[in-house]
């Protein structure tokens, strides 16, 4: 099964009708939008959309051939998502989008010189320690381009002058990580939020192009730490589809667990955080409680933790540890007992009135909301978008399982906190139905040395702990990738937090940021 | 019962026989003093292990055991570490205000500490309008968390202490309407002659049986609004608000914040059980005169503090138990349904009285 993939090259002057066409289509879901350096046939932007009702893909590529000063039309307007991840390309590659409203760098310092992602940057362009703080701009940029072919620039406040605008980080006990929302208040009530990332940056995508395969692997677990497994098997899965590898049984069905057991892993720490976000810190300790078993399989079988450098181009590092099915059944059982584990959580916390009131009917997001922020994973789904990769494009031993995808209509805080609550028993089910029959065979396919892919573009997806996780990989044949980019399944949790907010308390956005559940160093990348 | 008034009178007149009535009083004043900030320093560390401790075993943990035997010393190393940090001065900070408000704090809660029973003959400040004074006295807190939230130049300490002067003077109220429901069963708003009564009626909460019960209930809500204490401890938040008012506030003056709040929850506690449970008051029973004798054989302070640890246990419960609420629902829950309800408790308390229907 090749995953690679044939961009249609649409002109930049066509590209907006094109797009919204696709979108009347069916095509509504914006999953992905890569910003790519050709060299001498410019700068370009790949847009990778996909059918919500049959998980069916279509990319689109445009290219710009002036690099001096290179402008595409924004689609702003037809995904919401398209806002921040226009951004991040502006951020990397200067390309400018026509009428995007707030066109500002979105994780490089706003005195970044130069764009980094781009073939030609000159690295020497920035000192390597900046001693001022950084400047934080109040004013969004929105260019268009006037009657006689110029870029017109435009630019408009932010904030009024009369914006209560309260920092809920970077420093915050609430905001998952080094994350950065400037809030405008009036009295208790949101009336704005504007994320501001990049605090932990790394540039992974970046690094990767100087990284042979196997060492881009080492970079994936330092993403999503609560996906660790589930990125590393997508960028696994991407290289080895593309090189045409097909792995072992055995491996697919480790993998396969290994994911739940992460996700399990994900969502009890999503549990613990919110109740202690929302003050119950008994139920928090409880949480982690049980999480720590599957930390100690972990542990057992890797070697890690938190960072576990599992899975392995062609296949895992290590076989199971011999205590690994017993092990698993003992946390399948004690997740399941009726004095411990699930029912503890919900005697606690699920049935307060407290937490009810404080979840119920808070940060409500529609299903045409979620679609048009690329909301995927539980908070997705508790909108009522049926959007799990498990189950639209089977991967791994996923098609020999039998689940069900939790959905709600909801859309509230409560119905993403059910949504993971409910992910936990289907995941132990499939750990369940996969444990007792792991089928024998090679942990590791022979590979060669020096890993080449061949040229071309590949994309792979893997249904991460809190969304659709994927992997755009260009090569051209090199031991390097050309271009290596995540489907962040943080970022659009963060960029759809403005609109789940306005009109609630501060005291909700503590509820909504829990309950979207994202991760910063996934988000920063 | 021991009486410790026979304590104060011999000292008294052992001090002024040697010499002059003044000097005598001024020197018990300086003995009370100190003896009023010692108990109050005392008690905090016992709160302070006791809330580590107890908290630690509704969740499955151990609480601090590495300094002394069973982490005992814990709190002393606490203490020392917080009196030696450094006091952080910001600029743009009301310095006088800044500095001043953990003193209004302090002092409110030092005074109404002052108020409680300790046991027969024990209690330092009593006069006929006491539960007044207690009242008057303990609302003078609030204004050293707005001070506070004021002074230190920072969005999250005022918007903390807005919503602290929102809640403390919202659930005032239904104290307020407690404490008048129990004084409608007792007559008296002295402290010592509610115990006294209690001492051979038996206690209050029995006497008044069902609004008393109610009465008991609202207070305990009430009260641990009134300390800021969880599920009501949205001034502080840690999650929303890093610290609410206290966020600026480094080492001792901190630590005074940490200080009151725990006592506030002991004489929060303390009020309770003197006005419900008797105070220093043995358990009584009319008619009863052998058990009523054998209980008498306890001394009160004991009687006191079990009491007063009791009602401590139920607030930590609900405090390690229950989420956060949110401003506008604490804020409901007082005006739409505690206040009324404290008011109707007031009014049965009322009509049992005069129709003589309580014990």
């Amino acid at each position: 099964m090749s995953n690679q993939i044939i961009p249609v090259v649409v002109a930049a002057a066509d590209l907006h009708q094109h797009l919204a066409t696709l979108k009347g289509e069916g095509y509504d879901f914006l999953e992905l939008l890569t910003g790519v350096d050709w060299g001498e046939e410019g700068l370009g932007v790949v847009y990778s959309l996909t059918k919500t009702s049959d998980g069916t893909m279509t990319h689109v590529k445009s290219v710009c051939a002036d690099r001096e000063n290179p402008y595409i039309d924004s689609v702003t307007d037809l995904w919401d998502v398209a806002n921040i991840y226009e951004r991040e390309v502006f951020d990397f590659y200067g390309i400018k989008f026509l009428g995007h409203p707030d066109m500002r760098r979105v994780f490089l310092r706003e005195d970044w010189q130069g764009y980094p992602l781009r073939k030609d940057y000159d690295e020497s362009s920035n000192s390597d320690i900046c001693l001022e703080a950084e400047p934080i701009s109040d004013m969004a940029v929105k260019y268009t381009i006037k009657g006689d072919g110029t870029l017109h620039e435009e630019r408009t406040p932010i904030f009024t002058d009369d914006d209560y605008v309260v920092n809920i980080g970077p420093q915050h006990p609430s905001t998952h990580g080094v994350l950065h929302f400037r809030t405008a208040l009036d009295g208790e009530r949101i009336t704005k939020i504007d994320p501001h990332l990049g605090y932990i940056h790394r540039g992974i995508e970046k690094l990767s192009e100087g990284y042979t395969y196997p060492q881009t692997l080492a970079l994936t677990d330092r993403m999503d730490y609560l996906g660790a497994m589930q990125t590393r098997h997508a960028l696994c899965m991407c290289i080895e589809q593309a090189m045409g590898v097909e792995v072992s049984d055995r491996v697919k069905v480790i993998r396969t667990i290994m994911d739940e057991l992460q996700r399990i892993d994900s969502h009890l720490l999503f549990f613990s955080c919110l109740a202690q976000d929302l003050g119950a810190t008994t139920a928090f300790l409880y949480g982690f409680r049980d999480r720590e078993e599957i930390l100690k399989i972990f542990e057992k079988t890797t070697g890690g933790r938190l960072i576990i450098n599992y899975n392995m181009i062609g296949g895992v590092a290590h076989d199971l540890h011999p205590d690994f099915v017993k092990d698993v059944h003992a946390f399948i059982d004690h997740m399941r007992s009726k004095k411990v584990g699930l029912k503890e959580y919900h005697d606690i916390f699920t049935g307060n009135v407290i937490f009810q009131t404080r979840a119920k009917g808070v940060g409500v997001l529609t299903k045409e909301q979620v679609i048009s922020y690329g909301c995927t994973g539980g908070t997705g789904r508790a909108s009522g978008w049926h959007n799990d990769l498990r189950k639209l494009r089977p991967y791994a031993a996923y098609d020999r399982v039998k689940f069900n995808e939790i959905t709600f209509d909801e859309g509230d805080s409560f119905a993403r906190y059910m949504v993971r609550m409910k992910e936990i028993e289907e995941s132990l089910s499939i750990i369940e139905q996969l444990i007792d029959n792991i089928p024998e065979g090679s942990i590791q396919e022979k590979m060669k040395p020096i890993i080449k892919v061949p040229e071309g573009i590949y994309y792979s997806a893997v249904e991460g702990s809190r969304g659709i996780l994927g992997v755009y990989l260009e090569s051209k044949g090199d031991k390097s990738p050309y271009r290596l980019h995540y489907r962040s399944t943080g970022l659009p949790l963060v960029a759809v937090m403005d609109t789940a907010c306005r009109g609630s308390l501060i005291a909700d956005l503590i509820t909504i940021g829990g309950t979207v559940d994202y991760i910063v160093p996934d988000v920063d990348r | 019962m021991f009486d410790f008034e026979i304590v104060t009178s011999w000292l008294h007149e052992a001090l002024t026989s040697v010499m002059s009535e003044g000097l005598a009083v001024l020197i018990e004043c300086v003995l009370v003093g100190l003896g009023i900030i010692t108990l109050y320093a005392i008690f905090a560390m016992i709160m302070i292990y006791l809330e580590r401790k107890v908290c630690a075993f509704f969740q499955c943990r151990l609480g601090p055991d590495r300094v002394g035997k069973w982490g005992l010393l814990q709190v002393i190393c606490d203490v020392l570490k917080m009196m030696t940090k450094e006091v952080v001065n910001f600029r743009q900070t009301d310095r006088l205000l800044h500095h001043a408000a953990p003193f209004l704090v302090v002092t409110a809660s030092m005074v109404t500490f002052a108020c409680l029973p300790w046991n027969k003959g024990a209690q330092i400040i009593d006069f006929n309008v006491g539960v007044f004074f207690f009242l008057a006295v303990s609302s003078i807190g609030v204004v050293g968390i707005l001070l506070a939230g004021w002074s230190a130049n920072n969005k999250y300490s005022l918007i903390g202490a807005m919503r602290a002067g929102a809640q403390i003077i919202s659930y005032e109220l239904s104290i307020g309407m407690v404490m008048l429901t129990m004084i409608c069963l007792t007559g008296t708003m002295s402290f010592s002659e509610i115990c006294d009564q209690q001492a051979t009626l038996g206690w209050n909460i029995f006497r008044g049986h069902i609004p008393a019960l109610l009465a008991f209930v609202i207070y305990l809500i009430a009260g641990n609004a009134e300390c800021n204490r969880g599920p009501f401890d949205m001034p502080e938040a840690e999650s929303e608000l890093t610290a609410g008012y206290h966020t600026e506030y480094s080492g001792m003056d901190f630590g005074y914040y940490y200080l009151a709040e725990y006592m506030n929850l002991f004489i929060c506690a303390g009020i309770a059980s003197t006005i419900f449970l008797g105070g220093w008051a043995p358990l009584v029973i009319p008619g009863l005169d052998g058990f009523n004798a054998a209980m008498a054989v306890v001394p009160g302070c004991v009687w006191f503090l079990a009491k007063v640890f009791f009602v401590l246990m139920l607030l930590l419960w609900e405090r390690w138990t229950f989420p956060r609420l949110r401003i506008d629902q604490l804020l409901k829950l007082e005006w739409k349904y505690m206040l009324p309800m404290s008011m109707t408790v007031l009014v049965i308390m009322a009509l049992c009285v005069s129709f003589g229907l309580t014990f």
